[in-house]
């Protein structure tokens, strides 16, 4: 009883009965608690682990997604880019050249004009010529035949004096 | 305080008599019923967004596995998750219990902190024990715990290692005990000047009360404290390093 008093202090003795009742006690509440309480919410923790971390797997594949659209994205306006230089310049230099091709061609109907209308002005002087010429002859023989007062056949001399003239023309 | 204990005698064979307690049966009933009502109730609907008595729990939870991650790694101290939970609940409500007040029915002592009693402490702490030694066999085999556990860090250590393990379960059980009995004994006799008149009543309110709330700190103090050495004793045994 003393031993009893010194070392467990004064509140009685040693019961072998409350060693097994605190025993007993604390595991069946363990098994307890394990069934119907820790157990289902460890799971639910865990659940919620997986959750975030599936969540965030899923947020850095959708980054990632993202980016690789960003670049496509840039690359195609790139792309386009550099397309649509391409064909302002392609359209430039079909410009340029059809720019060129016009004026040439202008150029070279303006020549042809001009060409033609000095053709046609030289025609026409040919011909008033002719026509002074002939009128010159026929006014000629009038004046000769009027002047030596005797009918020449105008075919007969008319030769003669065109030829005069044509000489008196080369002469001048 | 000299309040006799309401026991009670039951023969085995023999002339072995297993005496039990009532008043510490009773208590030990009813803070695992408490336990048990707090933990169900807050763990009824349980959502992935915690709300309420659910965040208590996780939170407990977390508290938990932080003390058992900063003596072992998570892989061989998971198992002892639900151990911890358990000790840390029961102990605390366990030394809460006997704060608000006493019960004295016919000179004997029926409400009490259960943990005021060395044998419900002292088993626990030889359960704890216990267990780091059934962990340290399953873990290292007979030849690996006993070289782990005795013959480590030198062989000549041997006679202290022996008594460390005794020493260890001693002062697991005995710091539990006596910090709760201490704190009972004088709440006693507060409550006892309180009661001897007018005078004693107004001088012993605020003194009261301030022991009262230092009791209150020292009964979860005393569960943290139990359930880190636990741990801390099971790693021991347990880990590979040591």
């Amino acid at each position: 009883m003393l031993v009893n008093d010194l070392v467990l202090g004064a509140s009685g003795n040693f019961n072998g009965g409350d060693a097994v009742a605190t025993l007993a006690t604390f595991i069946i509440l363990m098994l307890l608690l394990k069934k119907f309480a820790w157990g289902p919410l460890m799971g639910i923790m865990q659940q919620r682990e997986e959750l975030v971390a599936s969540e965030i797997e899923a947020a850095e594949k959708a980054r990632k997604e993202t980016h690789q659209l960003l670049e496509e994205q840039k690359s195609l306006l790139k792309e386009a880019r550099t397309e649509a230089q391409a064909i302002v310049e392609g359209a430039k230099k079909q410009g340029d050249v059809q720019r060129d091709e016009i004026i040439s061609a202008a150029r070279a109907e303006a020549a042809r004009l001009k060409e033609a209308a000095v053709r046609e002005i030289e025609n026409e002087k040919e011909k008033a010529i002719a026509a002074v010429r002939e009128e010159v002859v026929s006014l000629s023989v009038l004046a000769a035949s009027k002047v030596l007062g005797k009918e020449i056949s105008e075919e007969d001399n008319s030769a003669l004096i065109k030829e005069t003239i044509a000489k008196a023309g080369e002469a001048k | 305080m000299g309040h006799k204990n309401p026991e009670f005698d039951l023969p085995l064979f023999g002339d072995y008599v297993l005496t039990f307690n009532k008043s510490t049966v009773l208590m030990l009933v009813i803070t695992a019923l408490v336990v048990f009502l707090i933990a169900f109730i807050s763990t009824r609907s349980l959502k992935l967004k915690p709300t309420g008595m659910q965040n208590f729990m996780e939170w407990v939870m977390d508290f938990v596995k932080g003390i058992i991650k900063s003596n072992m790694d998570w892989k061989t101290g998971g198992r002892f998750h639900i151990l911890g939970l358990t000790l840390i609940m029961f102990i605390a409500v366990a030394n809460l219990l006997g704060l608000p007040f006493s019960i004295v029915y016919k000179d004997y002592l029926w409400w009490k902190s259960p943990t005021a009693d060395p044998t419900v402490t002292l088993t626990l702490a030889v359960m704890v024990t216990l267990l780091a030694h059934y962990y340290g066999i399953k873990m290292h085999g007979t030849g690996g715990y006993a070289k782990t556990t005795y013959l480590k860090p030198m062989w000549w250590m041997f006679p202290l290692k022996v008594i460390e393990e005794f020493a260890n379960t001693l002062t697991l059980g005995l710091r539990l005990y006596g910090n709760i009995y201490a704190g009972e004994i004088l709440i006693g006799l507060i409550a006892g000047i309180a009661g001897t008149g007018l005078l004693g009543w107004v001088s012993m309110v605020i003194p009261a009360l301030a022991w009262q709330g230092f009791s209150i700190f020292i009964g979860f103090i005393q569960a943290f404290i139990f359930t880190m050495l636990t741990m801390v004793y099971l790693a021991h045994k347990v880990s590979h390093d040591h």
